[in-house]
Protein backbone atom coordinates (compact mmCIF):
# COMPACT_ATOMS: atom_id res chain seq x y z
CA UNK A 1 0.00 0.00 0.00
CA UNK A 2 2.57 2.43 0.91
CA UNK A 3 6.44 2.28 -0.57
CA UNK A 4 8.71 4.99 0.36
CA UNK A 5 13.05 4.88 -0.29
CA UNK A 6 14.94 7.74 1.11
CA UNK A 7 12.00 10.18 1.52
CA UNK A 8 13.81 13.73 2.68
CA UNK A 9 12.30 16.72 3.42
CA UNK A 10 14.31 20.02 4.39
CA UNK A 11 12.98 23.30 5.45
CA UNK A 12 15.01 26.44 5.13
CA UNK A 13 13.50 28.73 8.33
CA UNK A 14 14.63 32.20 8.78
CA UNK A 15 15.74 33.31 12.05
CA UNK A 16 16.83 37.42 11.47
CA UNK A 17 19.20 37.50 8.82
CA UNK A 18 20.64 33.83 9.41
CA UNK A 19 18.73 30.86 7.23
CA UNK A 20 19.43 27.76 8.87
CA UNK A 21 18.19 24.94 6.98
CA UNK A 22 16.38 22.24 8.94
CA UNK A 23 16.17 18.23 7.78
CA UNK A 24 12.56 17.12 9.49
CA UNK A 25 12.42 13.74 7.55
CA UNK A 26 16.46 12.57 6.17
CA UNK A 27 16.27 9.55 4.10
CA UNK A 28 13.35 7.25 5.47
CA UNK A 29 12.23 3.96 3.82
CA UNK A 30 8.95 2.62 4.45
CA UNK A 31 6.46 -0.07 3.16
CA UNK A 32 3.50 -0.90 4.71
CA UNK A 33 1.64 -3.94 3.50
CA UNK A 34 -2.35 -3.93 2.13
CA UNK A 35 -4.83 -4.81 5.52
CA UNK A 36 -1.75 -3.58 7.86
CA UNK A 37 -2.48 -0.84 10.71
CA UNK A 38 0.82 0.83 11.10
CA UNK A 39 1.28 3.54 13.93
CA UNK A 40 4.26 5.77 13.15
CA UNK A 41 5.23 6.37 16.88
CA UNK A 42 7.89 9.70 17.64
CA UNK A 43 8.08 12.60 19.96
CA UNK A 44 6.82 15.73 18.53
CA UNK A 45 9.13 17.41 16.05
CA UNK A 46 9.99 13.82 14.88
CA UNK A 47 9.06 14.06 11.15
CA UNK A 48 6.05 12.47 11.78
CA UNK A 49 3.61 14.91 10.43
CA UNK A 50 5.88 15.81 7.61
CA UNK A 51 6.41 12.56 6.52
CA UNK A 52 2.47 11.80 6.44
CA UNK A 53 1.86 15.20 5.03
CA UNK A 54 4.61 13.96 1.72
CA UNK A 55 2.43 10.36 1.83
CA UNK A 56 -1.06 12.42 1.11
CA UNK A 57 0.67 14.89 -1.30
CA UNK A 58 0.04 17.77 1.13
CA UNK A 59 3.84 18.30 0.50
CA UNK A 60 6.46 17.40 -2.46
CA UNK A 61 9.64 15.62 -0.78
CA UNK A 62 13.08 17.34 -1.30
CA UNK A 63 14.45 13.87 -2.32
CA UNK A 64 13.13 10.43 -2.66
CA UNK A 65 10.30 8.71 -4.04
CA UNK A 66 6.80 7.48 -2.26
CA UNK A 67 4.13 5.37 -3.53
CA UNK A 68 1.18 5.23 -2.43
CA UNK A 69 -1.88 2.75 -3.29
CA UNK A 70 -0.38 2.22 -6.31
CA UNK A 71 0.44 5.84 -7.56
CA UNK A 72 3.68 8.21 -7.42
CA UNK A 73 2.97 10.66 -4.62
CA UNK A 74 4.41 13.08 -6.65
CA UNK A 75 3.44 12.21 -10.57
CA UNK A 76 -0.35 11.27 -9.32
CA UNK A 77 -0.72 13.21 -6.96
CA UNK A 78 -4.80 13.22 -8.14
CA UNK A 79 -5.23 9.69 -7.96
CA UNK A 80 -3.10 8.70 -4.78
CA UNK A 81 -5.70 11.57 -3.54
CA UNK A 82 -8.72 9.92 -4.94
CA UNK A 83 -7.38 6.46 -3.02
CA UNK A 84 -6.81 7.76 0.44
CA UNK A 85 -8.64 9.16 3.48
CA UNK A 86 -6.70 11.47 5.53
CA UNK A 87 -7.98 12.38 9.18
CA UNK A 88 -5.55 15.39 9.73
CA UNK A 89 -4.61 16.80 13.67
CA UNK A 90 -6.15 20.21 12.72
CA UNK A 91 -9.46 19.25 12.20
CA UNK A 92 -11.64 19.08 8.81
CA UNK A 93 -14.83 21.11 9.01
CA UNK A 94 -15.21 24.63 9.44
CA UNK A 95 -16.65 26.18 13.48
CA UNK A 96 -19.55 27.70 12.11
CA UNK A 97 -21.30 24.95 9.70
CA UNK A 98 -23.35 22.20 9.92
CA UNK A 99 -21.59 18.54 10.06
CA UNK A 100 -24.01 16.91 7.79
CA UNK A 101 -23.46 19.57 4.92
CA UNK A 102 -19.53 19.26 5.22
CA UNK A 103 -19.51 16.07 5.00
CA UNK A 104 -21.61 15.97 1.97
CA UNK A 105 -19.42 18.75 0.45
CA UNK A 106 -16.87 16.89 1.09
CA UNK A 107 -17.74 14.25 -0.73
CA UNK A 108 -18.65 15.90 -3.69
CA UNK A 109 -15.26 17.29 -4.05
CA UNK A 110 -14.21 13.29 -4.36
CA UNK A 111 -16.53 13.62 -7.49
CA UNK A 112 -19.68 11.99 -5.56
CA UNK A 113 -23.46 13.05 -5.96
CA UNK A 114 -24.83 14.93 -3.51
CA UNK A 115 -27.49 11.85 -3.28
CA UNK A 116 -24.30 9.22 -2.70
CA UNK A 117 -22.50 11.72 -0.04
CA UNK A 118 -25.79 11.82 2.03
CA UNK A 119 -26.29 8.17 2.32
CA UNK A 120 -22.46 7.00 2.62
CA UNK A 121 -22.47 10.14 5.20
CA UNK A 122 -25.41 8.99 7.17
CA UNK A 123 -24.43 5.84 7.20
CA UNK A 124 -20.97 6.47 8.90
CA UNK A 125 -22.54 8.96 11.23
CA UNK A 126 -24.49 5.72 12.59
CA UNK A 127 -21.32 3.81 12.39
CA UNK A 128 -18.90 6.36 14.58
CA UNK A 129 -22.37 7.50 17.01
CA UNK A 130 -23.19 10.53 15.50
CA UNK A 131 -26.65 9.92 15.55
CA UNK A 132 -29.05 13.04 15.69
CA UNK A 133 -25.58 15.37 15.16
CA UNK A 134 -26.27 15.72 11.10
CA UNK A 135 -27.27 19.36 11.65
CA UNK A 136 -25.30 20.04 14.64
CA UNK A 137 -22.53 23.22 14.42
CA UNK A 138 -18.83 21.42 14.51
CA UNK A 139 -18.45 23.90 17.27
CA UNK A 140 -21.38 22.69 19.30
CA UNK A 141 -19.39 19.48 19.12
CA UNK A 142 -17.33 17.81 22.06
CA UNK A 143 -13.69 17.09 20.99
CA UNK A 144 -14.63 13.31 20.71
CA UNK A 145 -17.17 14.03 18.46
CA UNK A 146 -15.47 16.92 16.16
CA UNK A 147 -12.78 14.04 15.67
CA UNK A 148 -15.28 11.40 14.95
CA UNK A 149 -16.59 13.72 12.66
CA UNK A 150 -13.20 13.95 11.02
CA UNK A 151 -13.21 10.55 10.38
CA UNK A 152 -16.27 10.39 8.76
CA UNK A 153 -14.93 13.30 6.65
CA UNK A 154 -11.83 11.21 5.94
CA UNK A 155 -14.40 7.75 4.85
CA UNK A 156 -16.57 9.41 2.79
CA UNK A 157 -15.28 8.22 0.05
CA UNK A 158 -14.69 4.86 0.79
CA UNK A 159 -10.63 4.82 0.84
CA UNK A 160 -8.68 1.28 0.88
CA UNK A 161 -5.74 3.65 3.17
CA UNK A 162 -6.78 5.98 5.66
CA UNK A 163 -4.00 8.05 7.39
CA UNK A 164 -4.85 9.28 10.80
CA UNK A 165 -2.50 11.88 12.33
CA UNK A 166 -2.48 12.17 16.16
CA UNK A 167 -5.80 10.95 16.23
CA UNK A 168 -6.85 11.52 20.07
CA UNK A 169 -4.21 14.26 20.91
CA UNK A 170 -6.17 16.66 23.31
CA UNK A 171 -8.99 14.28 23.84
CA UNK A 172 -10.25 13.00 27.67
CA UNK A 173 -9.24 9.30 28.39
CA UNK A 174 -12.94 8.20 27.96
CA UNK A 175 -13.18 9.79 24.39
CA UNK A 176 -9.98 8.36 23.64
CA UNK A 177 -10.93 4.88 24.40
CA UNK A 178 -13.96 5.11 22.52
CA UNK A 179 -11.94 6.75 19.30
CA UNK A 180 -9.98 3.53 19.17
CA UNK A 181 -12.76 1.21 19.22
CA UNK A 182 -13.84 3.24 16.26
CA UNK A 183 -9.99 3.07 14.73
CA UNK A 184 -9.71 -0.25 15.16
CA UNK A 185 -13.23 -0.89 13.39
CA UNK A 186 -11.13 0.89 10.24
CA UNK A 187 -9.77 -2.76 9.35
CA UNK A 188 -12.00 -5.02 10.81
CA UNK A 189 -15.71 -3.41 9.56
CA UNK A 190 -13.76 -2.21 6.10
CA UNK A 191 -10.64 -3.99 6.01
CA UNK A 192 -8.89 -0.49 5.44
CA UNK A 193 -5.07 -0.04 5.62
CA UNK A 194 -4.69 2.54 8.60
CA UNK A 195 -1.43 4.36 9.19
CA UNK A 196 -1.61 6.27 12.38
CA UNK A 197 0.96 9.08 13.64
CA UNK A 198 0.92 8.79 17.24
CA UNK A 199 3.09 9.88 20.41
CA UNK A 200 1.24 7.98 22.91
CA UNK A 201 3.04 4.79 23.57
CA UNK A 202 -0.17 2.70 24.93
CA UNK A 203 -1.78 3.94 21.91
CA UNK A 204 0.49 2.80 19.76
CA UNK A 205 0.68 -0.59 21.85
CA UNK A 206 -3.05 -0.90 21.59
CA UNK A 207 -3.99 -0.33 18.03
CA UNK A 208 -1.34 -1.43 15.40
CA UNK A 209 0.32 -4.31 14.26
CA UNK A 210 3.21 -2.74 13.89
CA UNK A 211 4.90 -0.32 15.03
CA UNK A 212 7.49 2.16 13.10
CA UNK A 213 9.39 4.49 15.67
CA UNK A 214 10.88 7.66 14.13
CA UNK A 215 13.22 10.23 15.56
CA UNK A 216 15.29 13.03 14.31
CA UNK A 217 13.51 12.20 11.13
CA UNK A 218 15.38 8.73 10.97
CA UNK A 219 13.57 5.35 11.50
CA UNK A 220 14.73 3.80 14.56
CA UNK A 221 13.07 0.63 14.52
CA UNK A 222 10.19 -1.27 12.97
CA UNK A 223 8.30 -4.17 14.19
CA UNK A 224 5.48 -5.14 16.46
CA UNK A 225 5.45 -4.16 19.99
CA UNK A 226 5.81 -7.35 21.32
CA UNK A 227 9.44 -8.08 19.24
CA UNK A 228 10.77 -4.22 19.87
CA UNK A 229 9.72 -4.98 23.72
CA UNK A 230 11.25 -8.93 23.65
CA UNK A 231 14.61 -6.55 22.16
CA UNK A 232 14.98 -4.75 25.13
CA UNK A 233 17.29 -6.29 27.94
CA UNK A 234 15.12 -8.00 30.13
CA UNK A 235 12.30 -6.81 32.95
CA UNK A 236 13.10 -3.85 35.47
CA UNK A 237 13.67 -4.37 38.91
CA UNK A 238 13.30 -1.68 41.44
CA UNK A 239 14.40 -2.53 45.02
CA UNK A 240 13.47 0.36 47.41
CA UNK A 241 15.90 -0.46 50.44
CA UNK A 242 15.29 0.54 54.15
CA UNK A 243 18.29 2.34 55.30
CA UNK A 244 20.93 3.74 53.17
CA UNK A 245 23.99 2.00 54.41
CA UNK A 246 22.32 -0.89 53.33
CA UNK A 247 22.42 0.65 49.56
CA UNK A 248 25.30 -0.69 48.85
CA UNK A 249 25.09 -4.35 49.44
CA UNK A 250 21.73 -4.46 47.46
CA UNK A 251 23.24 -3.11 44.78
CA UNK A 252 25.82 -5.45 45.06
CA UNK A 253 23.66 -8.87 44.76
CA UNK A 254 21.27 -6.88 42.39
CA UNK A 255 24.73 -7.02 40.26
CA UNK A 256 25.26 -10.37 40.43
CA UNK A 257 22.13 -10.52 37.97
CA UNK A 258 22.09 -7.92 35.77
CA UNK A 259 23.52 -9.55 32.79
CA UNK A 260 24.01 -6.06 31.19
CA UNK A 261 27.33 -3.54 31.14
CA UNK A 262 25.10 -0.90 32.30
CA UNK A 263 24.49 -2.50 35.06
CA UNK A 264 22.72 -1.07 38.63
CA UNK A 265 21.56 2.49 38.82
CA UNK A 266 21.29 3.81 42.44
CA UNK A 267 19.31 6.88 43.36
CA UNK A 268 19.09 7.58 47.34
CA UNK A 269 17.23 4.06 48.65
CA UNK A 270 16.18 3.29 44.87
CA UNK A 271 18.43 0.90 43.60
CA UNK A 272 17.47 -0.99 40.03
CA UNK A 273 18.42 -3.11 37.24
CA UNK A 274 17.53 -4.38 34.29
CA UNK A 275 16.81 -8.66 34.79
CA UNK A 276 16.33 -11.53 32.36
CA UNK A 277 12.99 -13.55 33.58
CA UNK A 278 12.73 -11.30 36.81
CA UNK A 279 10.15 -13.86 38.21
CA UNK A 280 12.61 -16.73 38.22
CA UNK A 281 15.22 -14.87 39.28
CA UNK A 282 13.22 -12.80 41.90
CA UNK A 283 12.43 -15.41 44.96
CA UNK A 284 16.14 -16.22 44.82
CA UNK A 285 17.39 -12.48 45.02
CA UNK A 286 14.39 -11.62 48.26
CA UNK A 287 16.25 -14.18 50.20
CA UNK A 288 19.38 -13.42 49.25
CA UNK A 289 18.92 -9.98 50.56
CA UNK A 290 17.31 -11.34 53.72
CA UNK A 291 19.66 -13.48 54.47
CA UNK A 292 22.63 -10.59 54.24
CA UNK A 293 20.12 -8.18 56.30
CA UNK A 294 18.72 -5.71 53.75
CA UNK A 295 15.59 -4.56 54.70
CA UNK A 296 13.40 -4.15 51.37
CA UNK A 297 10.53 -1.03 52.10
CA UNK A 298 9.55 -1.72 48.28
CA UNK A 299 9.94 -4.24 45.66
CA UNK A 300 9.05 -3.31 41.71
CA UNK A 301 8.98 -5.57 38.89
CA UNK A 302 8.27 -3.88 36.12
CA UNK A 303 7.62 -5.53 32.04
CA UNK A 304 9.38 -3.64 29.54
CA UNK A 305 7.13 -0.84 27.38
CA UNK A 306 7.62 0.98 24.64
CA UNK A 307 8.66 3.42 26.86
CA UNK A 308 11.92 1.51 27.61
CA UNK A 309 12.24 0.47 23.71
CA UNK A 310 12.16 4.11 23.26
CA UNK A 311 14.69 5.06 25.33
CA UNK A 312 17.19 1.99 24.65
CA UNK A 313 16.82 2.95 21.06
CA UNK A 314 17.41 6.98 21.06
CA UNK A 315 18.72 7.24 24.88
CA UNK A 316 16.04 9.19 25.75
CA UNK A 317 12.75 8.93 27.27
CA UNK A 318 9.79 9.85 24.96
CA UNK A 319 7.73 11.11 28.30
CA UNK A 320 11.13 13.39 28.11
CA UNK A 321 10.72 14.88 24.77
CA UNK B 1 -16.53 20.60 -16.50
CA UNK B 2 -15.29 19.43 -13.49
CA UNK B 3 -13.60 22.76 -12.73
CA UNK B 4 -17.35 24.78 -12.93
CA UNK B 5 -18.63 21.16 -10.66
CA UNK B 6 -15.93 21.74 -7.81
CA UNK B 7 -15.84 25.20 -7.92
CA UNK B 8 -19.82 25.86 -7.53
CA UNK B 9 -19.46 23.09 -4.77
CA UNK B 10 -17.15 25.30 -2.71
CA UNK B 11 -19.07 28.80 -3.79
CA UNK B 12 -22.62 27.06 -2.72
CA UNK B 13 -20.15 25.93 0.83
CA UNK B 14 -19.16 29.86 1.29
CA UNK B 15 -22.36 31.35 0.48
CA UNK B 16 -24.28 28.99 3.18
CA UNK B 17 -22.14 30.19 5.55
CA UNK B 18 -21.99 33.76 4.78
CA UNK B 19 -25.85 33.85 4.39
CA UNK B 20 -26.37 32.52 7.96
CA UNK B 21 -24.53 34.99 9.35
CA UNK B 22 -26.89 38.38 9.81
CA UNK B 23 -24.44 40.65 10.13
CA UNK B 24 -22.20 39.59 7.04
CA UNK B 25 -25.69 40.28 5.04
CA UNK B 26 -26.84 43.77 6.77
CA UNK B 27 -22.87 45.13 6.22
CA UNK B 28 -22.85 44.45 2.82
CA UNK B 29 -25.85 45.55 2.38
CA UNK B 30 -25.77 48.85 4.41
CA UNK B 31 -22.23 49.57 2.98
CA UNK B 32 -23.50 52.05 0.10
CA UNK B 33 -26.65 52.85 1.34
CA UNK B 34 -24.47 54.77 3.99
CA UNK B 35 -21.88 56.02 1.83
CA UNK B 36 -24.72 57.95 -0.28
CA UNK B 37 -26.81 59.21 2.36
CA UNK B 38 -24.40 60.27 4.36
CA UNK B 39 -21.25 61.20 2.50
CA UNK B 40 -23.15 62.26 -1.44
CA UNK B 41 -24.44 65.38 -0.05
CA UNK B 42 -21.12 66.75 1.25
CA UNK B 43 -20.06 66.32 -1.56
CA UNK B 44 -22.85 68.16 -3.88
CA UNK B 45 -21.66 71.62 -3.33
CA UNK B 46 -17.91 70.61 -4.46
CA UNK B 47 -18.96 68.93 -7.86
CA UNK B 48 -19.78 72.80 -9.32
CA UNK B 49 -16.43 73.16 -8.72
CA UNK B 50 -14.81 70.96 -10.95
CA UNK B 51 -17.74 71.29 -13.40
CA UNK B 52 -19.20 68.07 -13.04
CA UNK B 53 -23.13 68.62 -14.35
CA UNK B 54 -24.18 66.37 -11.47
CA UNK B 55 -22.42 65.21 -8.61
CA UNK B 56 -23.69 61.85 -8.08
CA UNK B 57 -22.44 60.78 -11.50
CA UNK B 58 -19.21 61.44 -10.41
CA UNK B 59 -19.56 59.77 -7.01
CA UNK B 60 -21.13 57.17 -7.74
CA UNK B 61 -18.52 55.52 -9.87
CA UNK B 62 -15.67 56.23 -7.50
CA UNK B 63 -17.75 54.66 -4.87
CA UNK B 64 -18.20 51.54 -6.90
CA UNK B 65 -14.85 51.12 -7.03
CA UNK B 66 -13.68 51.67 -3.39
CA UNK B 67 -16.71 49.26 -2.37
CA UNK B 68 -15.01 46.64 -4.91
CA UNK B 69 -11.53 46.89 -4.00
CA UNK B 70 -12.45 47.14 -0.17
CA UNK B 71 -14.55 44.72 0.66
CA UNK B 72 -12.55 42.67 -1.90
CA UNK B 73 -9.71 43.16 0.16
CA UNK B 74 -10.90 41.73 3.38
CA UNK B 75 -12.14 38.62 1.66
CA UNK B 76 -8.75 36.75 2.81
CA UNK B 77 -9.58 37.44 6.85
CA UNK B 78 -12.18 34.47 6.32
CA UNK B 79 -10.05 32.27 5.01
CA UNK B 80 -7.24 32.54 7.56
CA UNK B 81 -10.31 31.16 9.99
CA UNK B 82 -11.09 28.33 7.70
CA UNK B 83 -7.21 27.48 7.44
CA UNK B 84 -7.41 27.33 11.15
CA UNK B 85 -10.12 25.40 11.59
CA UNK B 86 -8.14 22.97 9.23
CA UNK B 87 -10.65 23.26 6.01
CA UNK B 88 -7.88 24.06 3.66
CA UNK B 89 -6.09 21.42 4.21
CA UNK B 90 -9.01 18.87 4.27
CA UNK B 91 -10.22 20.88 0.59
CA UNK B 92 -6.52 20.14 -0.47
CA UNK B 93 -6.45 16.38 -0.10
CA UNK B 94 -9.54 15.72 -2.55
CA UNK B 95 -8.54 15.70 -5.83
CA UNK B 96 -10.19 18.78 -6.47
CA UNK B 97 -8.53 21.46 -8.75
CA UNK B 98 -6.68 24.34 -6.73
CA UNK B 99 -7.93 26.82 -8.97
CA UNK B 100 -11.38 25.60 -8.14
CA UNK B 101 -10.69 25.80 -4.50
CA UNK B 102 -9.99 29.54 -4.97
CA UNK B 103 -12.41 30.41 -7.42
CA UNK B 104 -15.45 29.09 -5.43
CA UNK B 105 -14.40 31.74 -2.94
CA UNK B 106 -14.08 34.27 -5.50
CA UNK B 107 -17.67 34.22 -6.96
CA UNK B 108 -18.83 34.83 -2.76
CA UNK B 109 -16.71 37.72 -2.98
CA UNK B 110 -17.93 38.77 -6.56
CA UNK B 111 -21.77 38.11 -6.08
CA UNK B 112 -21.67 39.98 -2.99
CA UNK B 113 -19.73 42.84 -4.80
CA UNK B 114 -22.48 42.36 -7.27
CA UNK B 115 -25.53 42.96 -5.24
CA UNK B 116 -23.90 45.83 -3.60
CA UNK B 117 -23.14 47.48 -6.95
CA UNK B 118 -26.84 46.87 -8.09
CA UNK B 119 -27.92 48.60 -4.79
CA UNK B 120 -25.50 51.75 -5.40
CA UNK B 121 -26.07 52.17 -8.73
CA UNK B 122 -29.79 51.80 -8.71
CA UNK B 123 -30.07 54.21 -5.28
CA UNK B 124 -27.60 56.58 -7.33
CA UNK B 125 -30.03 56.98 -9.95
CA UNK B 126 -33.05 57.14 -7.88
CA UNK B 127 -31.16 60.40 -6.76
CA UNK B 128 -31.08 61.63 -9.77
CA UNK B 129 -26.81 60.20 -10.97
CA UNK B 130 -27.09 60.63 -15.10
CA UNK B 131 -25.95 57.73 -16.79
CA UNK B 132 -26.11 55.87 -19.51
CA UNK B 133 -27.67 52.51 -19.32
CA UNK B 134 -24.51 50.49 -20.68
CA UNK B 135 -22.38 52.67 -19.06
CA UNK B 136 -23.15 51.89 -15.99
CA UNK B 137 -23.14 47.83 -17.11
CA UNK B 138 -19.68 48.25 -18.37
CA UNK B 139 -19.07 50.32 -15.59
CA UNK B 140 -19.86 47.43 -12.83
CA UNK B 141 -18.17 44.96 -15.04
CA UNK B 142 -14.88 46.17 -14.92
CA UNK B 143 -15.63 47.21 -10.91
CA UNK B 144 -15.97 43.41 -10.35
CA UNK B 145 -13.31 41.68 -12.22
CA UNK B 146 -11.34 44.28 -10.11
CA UNK B 147 -13.01 43.14 -7.11
CA UNK B 148 -12.05 39.70 -8.26
CA UNK B 149 -8.62 40.49 -8.75
CA UNK B 150 -8.57 42.59 -4.96
CA UNK B 151 -9.97 38.90 -3.73
CA UNK B 152 -7.61 36.29 -4.99
CA UNK B 153 -4.91 39.12 -3.87
CA UNK B 154 -5.96 39.16 -0.28
CA UNK B 155 -6.80 35.08 -0.11
CA UNK B 156 -3.36 34.14 -1.37
CA UNK B 157 -2.32 37.18 1.39
CA UNK B 158 -3.86 35.22 3.87
CA UNK B 159 -2.75 31.94 3.03
CA UNK B 160 0.95 33.39 3.11
CA UNK B 161 0.90 35.72 6.38
CA UNK B 162 -1.95 32.76 7.96
CA UNK B 163 -2.28 35.10 10.87
CA UNK B 164 -4.97 38.22 10.99
CA UNK B 165 -2.20 40.39 12.84
CA UNK B 166 0.51 40.33 9.77
CA UNK B 167 -2.44 40.48 7.10
CA UNK B 168 -4.31 43.88 8.79
CA UNK B 169 -1.24 46.30 8.85
CA UNK B 170 -0.19 44.81 5.54
CA UNK B 171 -3.74 45.50 4.21
CA UNK B 172 -4.09 49.18 5.70
CA UNK B 173 -0.77 50.00 4.34
CA UNK B 174 -1.82 48.68 1.16
CA UNK B 175 -5.08 50.61 0.77
CA UNK B 176 -3.84 53.89 1.99
CA UNK B 177 -2.52 54.84 -1.00
CA UNK B 178 -4.75 53.05 -2.80
CA UNK B 179 -7.54 55.58 -1.41
CA UNK B 180 -5.49 58.84 -1.80
CA UNK B 181 -4.29 58.37 -5.12
CA UNK B 182 -6.55 57.04 -7.13
CA UNK B 183 -9.25 59.92 -7.13
CA UNK B 184 -12.15 57.87 -5.81
CA UNK B 185 -13.51 59.92 -3.57
CA UNK B 186 -12.35 63.64 -5.26
CA UNK B 187 -10.41 63.60 -8.56
CA UNK B 188 -7.05 63.88 -8.89
CA UNK B 189 -7.31 66.97 -11.47
CA UNK B 190 -8.13 69.10 -8.11
CA UNK B 191 -3.96 68.31 -7.22
CA UNK B 192 -1.20 69.98 -8.15
CA UNK B 193 0.95 68.57 -11.28
CA UNK B 194 3.58 66.79 -8.90
CA UNK B 195 0.28 64.86 -7.42
CA UNK B 196 -1.14 64.06 -10.57
CA UNK B 197 2.20 62.22 -11.62
CA UNK B 198 2.29 60.47 -8.80
CA UNK B 199 -1.15 59.10 -9.05
CA UNK B 200 -0.81 58.10 -12.83
CA UNK B 201 1.38 55.05 -11.19
CA UNK B 202 -1.59 53.54 -9.09
CA UNK B 203 -3.14 51.67 -11.69
CA UNK B 204 -6.33 51.85 -9.48
CA UNK B 205 -6.47 55.09 -10.86
CA UNK B 206 -7.08 54.56 -14.30
CA UNK B 207 -9.72 51.99 -13.59
CA UNK B 208 -11.25 54.40 -11.58
CA UNK B 209 -10.78 56.86 -14.91
CA UNK B 210 -12.07 54.38 -16.75
CA UNK B 211 -15.31 53.68 -14.93
CA UNK B 212 -16.26 56.98 -14.12
CA UNK B 213 -15.60 57.74 -18.26
CA UNK B 214 -17.66 55.04 -18.76
CA UNK B 215 -20.57 56.09 -16.48
CA UNK B 216 -20.45 59.52 -18.73
CA UNK B 217 -21.26 57.51 -21.96
CA UNK B 218 -17.38 58.14 -23.05
CA UNK B 219 -16.29 55.24 -24.55
CA UNK B 220 -13.50 56.00 -26.24
CA UNK B 221 -10.35 54.21 -26.24
CA UNK B 222 -8.83 57.08 -24.48
CA UNK B 223 -11.26 56.75 -22.37
CA UNK B 224 -11.20 53.61 -21.07
CA UNK B 225 -8.50 51.49 -22.56
CA UNK B 226 -5.45 52.32 -19.67
CA UNK B 227 -8.03 51.47 -16.85
CA UNK B 228 -9.86 47.86 -18.72
CA UNK B 229 -5.96 46.92 -19.49
CA UNK B 230 -4.99 47.53 -15.83
CA UNK B 231 -8.08 45.55 -14.89
CA UNK B 232 -7.10 42.77 -16.78
CA UNK B 233 -3.26 42.71 -15.79
CA UNK B 234 -4.23 43.09 -11.83
CA UNK B 235 -6.96 40.06 -12.38
CA UNK B 236 -4.39 38.02 -14.48
CA UNK B 237 -1.55 38.54 -11.70
CA UNK B 238 -3.65 37.78 -8.70
CA UNK B 239 -5.38 34.73 -10.04
CA UNK B 240 -1.88 33.39 -10.44
CA UNK B 241 -0.55 34.54 -7.22
CA UNK B 242 -4.13 33.16 -5.68
CA UNK B 243 -3.66 29.67 -7.66
CA UNK B 244 -0.75 29.15 -6.49
CA UNK B 245 -0.58 29.93 -2.70
CA UNK B 246 -3.52 27.38 -2.96
CA UNK B 247 -1.42 24.74 -4.69
CA UNK B 248 1.37 25.36 -2.89
CA UNK B 249 2.91 23.03 -0.42
CA UNK B 250 2.37 24.18 3.21
CA UNK B 251 -0.65 26.41 2.53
Amino acid sequence: MITARGLTQTFTSKAGREKTEVTAVDGIDLDVAEGEVVAFLGPNGAGKTTTLRILTTLLKPTAGTATVAGYDVATQAQDVRRSIGYVSQSGSTGSVTRAGEEVVDHGMLYGMSAADARTRGQHLFEQLDLEGLWTRQPRAMSGGQRRRLDIVMGLIHEPSLVFLDEPTTGLDPQARANLWTHIADLRARRGATVFLTTHYLDEADALSDRIVIIDHGRIAASDTADNLKAAVAGDLVELEVAGVEQVSRAAEKLAALVAELDGVAVDGHRVSGRVRQAGRAVPGLLRDLDRTGVELSSIEVRRPTLDDVFLDLTGRSLRES
Amino acid sequence: MTFLRESSIVFRRQLRMNLRNPAWVLIGLMQPVLYLFLFGPLLKPIAAQFDYPNAYTFFVPGLLVQLGIFGAFFAGFSLIGEWRDGVIEAERVTPASRTALLMGRLWRDVLQLFVQALILVGLGYLMGMEAPFWGAVLGIALTLLLGGACAASSNALALTTKSEDTMAPIINMVMMPVLLLSGILLPMTLGPQWLQKVANVMPTKHVVDAVRNSFLGDFTVSALGWGIAWTFILLAVSLWWGTATFRRENA
